[in-house]
């Protein structure tokens, strides 16, 4: 006898056989913090990633355009000159998911990476630096989107 | 097989400023295809960098990176000839390094 568990499995087996070129699940990549990028606040994301509230600060820098004419390309440059940062993130505001980007800093690369993102449409973009000393630090920039880069 | 990605790796003053072009079609799962059904999301989720071998660089991307990804970063102390490899894994575990030399 099918009771519901088994039948969501089986479900879920065929949706895995209709996704064709056979889609692995999240599961099996301990290593990919699949949590976080579902987060769709900066709190979720913060309770995800074990960091303090964040502070808005001059010392994290972001670059984009004030007006994105394609919003599938959005070059995006985030950037810190303070010492012992741990991590870099890029987050789009509105976009399904919050957080486009991790970067994990060691010692042997600078704090500055360049990227480009999707937007879906006009929003705030965050360059989030999380410091080994627990404090998490944010700049923000609205970009204008004319055409969304996420439709289809 | 994946496409080959394009790096290049420039010495500016005393570190290294690597570029790196990615061939990936970075699906978000989100779209739908022509006759309404879902596209299955598949993009790059691992992307890391080694300078001589040594890991310098680890980030975790969602489906909201373009597709064909830009990164562009330094790497301190890096030295003209040194061979820095860039490595990417997507979520259908598909995998790719390329390697380029600094110069």
């Amino acid at each position: 006898m099918l009771n519901r568990r088994d039948l969501l499995t089986h479900a879920a087996k065929v949706a895995g056989m209709l996704a064709a070129a056979g889609l692995l699940p999240q599961v099996a990549y301990a290593a990919f913090n699949a949590p976080a990028f579902e987060a769709k606040t900066m709190a979720e994301l913060m309770k995800v990633l074990g960091g303090s509230t964040p502070t808005e600060s001059k010392d994290v820098t972001i670059t984009a355009p004030d007006i994105a004419e394609n919003g599938a390309v959005v070059p995006v440059s985030v950037a810190t000159a303070l010492p012992g940062v741990k991590r870099l993130l890029v987050l789009v505001e509105k976009n399904p998911s919050l957080m486009a980007a991790m970067f994990e800093v060691s010692d042997a690369v600078d704090a500055n990476f360049t990227t480009r993102v999707k937007m879906g449409q006009s929003s705030n973009v965050y360059a989030v630096a999380m410091l080994a000393d627990g404090r998490v630090l944010f700049a923000l920039k609205e970009v204008k989107v004319t055409l969304g880069g996420c439709g289809g | 097989m994946a496409d080959p990605m394009r790096i290049r790796a420039q010495m500016a003053g005393d570190k290294a400023t690597v570029r790196v072009l990615m061939n990936h079609e970075m699906e978000t799962g989100l779209r739908k295809d022509a006759a309404g059904k879902p596209i299955p999301a598949w993009y790059i989720q691992d992307v890391s960098a080694a300078l001589n071998g040594k890991p310098v660089l680890s980030a975790q991307w969602g489906p909201s990176v373009s597709k064909n990804p830009f990164l562009q970063f330094s790497v301190r102390s890096a030295k003209a000839g040194d061979k820095v490899a860039v490595t990417w894994k997507d979520n259908r575990g598909e995998t790719r390094t390329d390697e380029a030399t600094v110069s």
